[in-house]
C-alpha cells in the first residue's frame, strides 16, 4: 500500500487549517472524500442527471442503470444474497429507524430489546421510542473497564420474551471491536432477531453478512470514503418482508386506489420517494476505490497506526486511554489528567490537527468512566506515522499550556 | 468601574499587545485564573448555561443597583473566556448590561480563534448574562 501515492487522491489532504497543514484525525466521524468518487458525483449532474426507475427516456434510463448497478456492488461487497435485500437509505440512523418504526406492528407488551452498553445514541434513542409505543422493555448489555461487552451478563438477559438484539460492530467513541458472530447466533438460539451497525466498522473490517448470519445490518456511505446523506439497509428477504414499510409515498407502491393501495416489491417497498441518486452512485465508487485498495490492506496498515500512536500516547504522563479491548479498529480515546478535553481539543485545532472532543453521542459510556467526555483521534490509511508524530508534539504544547 | 465601553476598550487593547494566537489563549488562561469564582451553593445544574461543551456556571446578585456576576468552568479556556466576559458586564446597571454591544469579541480576536461550537457556546454565555439583566430590572422597578 502505497500511502503517499493515496493521498494525492484526497484534495482536501493537501490543504492547510489555521496556518498548519491540515492533520485528520476525525475519520470516525466523517472520512474525506477521493477524488474517483467526487468526479463520479460531478459526472453524474453534467452527464445523466435523470430521475429514476420511471422515465422512459435515455438519461433516466442510464441513471437507473447506474443506480442499480450500485446497489449491486453494495451487495456484493457486503455478500448479500440478492440485490433487492439492499435498501438506499439517508444513513446509518434512517436505517434504523425503519426497523425501529417496522418492529412498533410487530411488538406486544412485554417484549423484551437488548442493547449494549456501548452504543451511539442514533442505536439507542430510536429503540426508547419504540418502547415507549408498544410498552416493550429495553435490557442493556454492560460493559467492563476495558469497554469490553460483558458476554455472560447477556447470555442472562437473553430469553424467549427477547425479539430483537442491536449492537454496533465496532463502538465509535472507543473502537472496541464487539463480537458480534457471538452476539447473533445467542440471539437466534432463543428466536430473536439482530441488527448490527456497522457505521464504524464497515470503513475498517469486511463484513459478510452471510456467513454473520445477520437480520439487519446497517451503515453510512460518508464513513466509507462516500458521500454524506446516503447510506444502506441490508435485511434478509424473509425479515424485511415481515417488516411493515416506514414512509409512505411515490416508488414504494405497486398500486394506489383511494380504496386500498398495494405495496411494492423489495427494495422499493422501503424506498419512497426520489432517492439520493447522485448519491447512491457515488457510494458503489467508494466502494470501488476501497476494495482497490483492499479491505485487508486497509484493516492491516490501520493497525500498524493504532499500535504506533497508542504506544507514543501512553508515553505522555498523565495521559489514560479509555478502551483497551484486545480487537480494537483504529481509534485512541483519551484524556489527560487535570485538563478538560475540550481545552486539549481546541489547541490541537489551532496547531492544524482536527480531533473530535466530547461524549461522542455515547453519553452512557462517559457516564460509565464518570468523564464529561474524552479526545478522540481516529485514524484512516490515508493517514500517516508521521502525522501522528506531528499529533503527539501538538498535545505536548498542550498539556504545556493547559496544565 | 468604567462603563462597558470602556472595559471593553481596556480589553481590546490588552489584547492588540499579542500578535500571534497562542499568546493570546495563553492571556485568556491567565484571565481565568482572575474569575470572581461562583460560591459552591449556586453551582448548580440549574446555574450552567447550555450550549456549551463544557461546563459553566454563571451566578448573579444586584449589589444596589448594579448586578456582579460570578462563575466557573471545568474548561480553562472557556473560564478565560466567561472570565472576560464578566469583567465586560459585571458591577453594571441592567440597563447598560442590555444596551451593550459586543463587537469587542471580533476585535480581540476571540470569535475568529474558537473553534465552532465554543463560539456558539459564547453566544449562549451572552444571552445568558443579557438575561439575568432582563431578571433584575424587573426586580428594580
Amino acid at each position: 500500500m502505497d500511502v503517499q501515492k493515496i493521498r494525492k487522491d484526497f484534495p482536501i489532504l493537501q490543504r492547510e487549517v489555521n496556518g498548519q497543514p491540515l492533520v485528520y484525525f476525525d475519520n470516525a466521524a466523517t472520512s474525506q472524500t477521493p477524488v474517483q468518487v467526487i468526479d463520479t458525483i460531478a459526472d453524474y449532474y453534467k452527464n445523466y442527471n435523470a430521475n429514476i426507475h420511471r422515465g422512459v427516456h435515455s438519461l433516466s434510463q442510464e441513471a437507473t442503470d447506474a443506480y442499480e448497478a450500485a446497489r449491486k456492488k453494495i451487495q456484493k461487497h457486503f455478500n448479500a444474497a440478492q440485490s433487492h435485500e439492499i435498501i438506499f437509505t439517508s444513513g446509518t440512523t434512517h436505517s434504523i429507524n425503519i426497523v425501529s418504526n417496522g418492529y412498533a406492528e410487530l411488538l406486544k407488551k412485554g417484549d423484551q430489546l437488548i442493547v449494549s452498553a456501548l452504543e451511539h445514541h442514533s442505536n439507542i434513542v430510536p429503540w426508547q421510542m419504540l418502547c415507549e409505543k408498544t410498552g416493550a422493555e429495553l435490557k442493556v448489555i454492560p460493559m467492563n473497564e476495558d469497554g469490553v461487552l460483558i458476554m455472560e451478563a447477556y447470555e442472562k438477559l437473553l430469553s424467549d420474551k427477547t425479539k430483537l438484539v442491536f449492537v454496533n460492530h465496532v463502538s465509535n467513541a472507543l473502537g472496541t471491536v464487539n463480537p458480534i458472530k457471538e452476539i447473533i447466533d445467542k440471539a437466534h438460539a432463543v428466536g430473536a432477531q439482530v441488527l448490527i451497525d456497522g457505521a464504524q466498522s464497515a470503513p475498517h473490517i469486511q463484513a459478510d453478512v452471510q456467513a454473520l448470519d445477520v437480520d439487519y445490518y446497517v451503515t453510512s456511505a460518508h464513513k466509507l470514503c462516500g458521500p454524506t446523506g446516503v447510506g444502506m439497509l441490508y435485511g434478509k428477504q424473509s425479515a424485511l418482508k415481515r417488516l411493515p414499510p416506514y414512509q409512505g409515498g411515490g416508488e414504494m407502491i405497486a398500486e394506489v386506489t383511494f380504496e386500498k393501495t398495494t405495496y411494492a416489491d423489495l427494495p422499493h417497498k422501503f424506498e419512497a420517494g426520489t432517492p439520493n441518486i447522485a448519491g447512491g452512485i457515488a457510494f458503489g465508487a467508494a466502494l470501488d476505490y476501497i476494495n482497490n485498495i483492499g479491505m485487508d490492506q486497509i484493516a492491516a496498515y490501520e493497525e500498524e497506526l493504532l499500535n504506533y500512536a497508542t504506544d507514543l500516547l501512553k508515553k505522555i504522563p498523565g495521559l489514560k486511554i479509555y478502551g483497551i479491548a484486545p480487537q480494537k479498529t483504529a481509534v485512541v480515546s483519551f484524556n489527560v489528567e487535570g485538563i478538560h478535553p475540550y481545552d486539549i481539543g481546541s489547541i490541537l485545532d489551532k496547531l492544524g490537527i482536527a480531533v473530535r472532543t466530547g461524549h461522542h453521542c455515547a453519553q452512557p459510556i462517559m457516564d460509565y468512566y464518570q468523564i464529561p467526555g474524552t479526545v478522540r483521534a481516529s485514524f484512516s490509511f490515508y493517514n500517516t506515522f508521521e502525522e501522528i508524530d506531528s499529533m503527539v508534539e501538538a498535545l505536548k504544547k498542550a498539556i504545556q499550556m493547559l496544565q | 468601574m468604567g462603563t462597558i465601553n470602556e472595559v471593553q476598550e481596556e480589553i481590546v487593547e490588552e489584547f492588540s499587545l499579542f500578535d500571534d494566537w497562542m499568546q493570546r489563549y495563553e492571556y485568556m488562561i491567565e484571565l481565568g485564573k482572575s474569575l470572581p469564582l461562583i460560591d459552591k451553593q449556586f453551582k448548580t445544574d440549574d446555574n450552567i448555561i447550555k450550549g456549551c461543551q463544557s461546563k459553566v456556571w454563571v451566578h448573579a446578585d444586584l449589589e444596589e443597583d448594579k448586578l456582579v456576576f460570578t462563575a466557573d468552568s471545568d474548561a480553562i479556556i472557556t473560564k478565560g473566556i466567561i472570565a472576560i466576559l464578566i469583567r465586560v458586564f459585571s458591577h453594571q446597571h441592567p440597563d447598560a448590561i442590555l444596551e451593550a454591544d459586543t463587537s469587542f469579541i471580533d476585535k480581540i480576536g476571540l470569535k475568529e480563534h474558537l473553534s465552532p461550537t465554543r463560539a456558539n457556546g459564547l453566544v449562549s454565555m451572552i444571552k445568558q448574562l443579557k438575561m439575568y439583566a432582563i431578571a433584575f430590572k424587573t426586580q428594580l422597578n
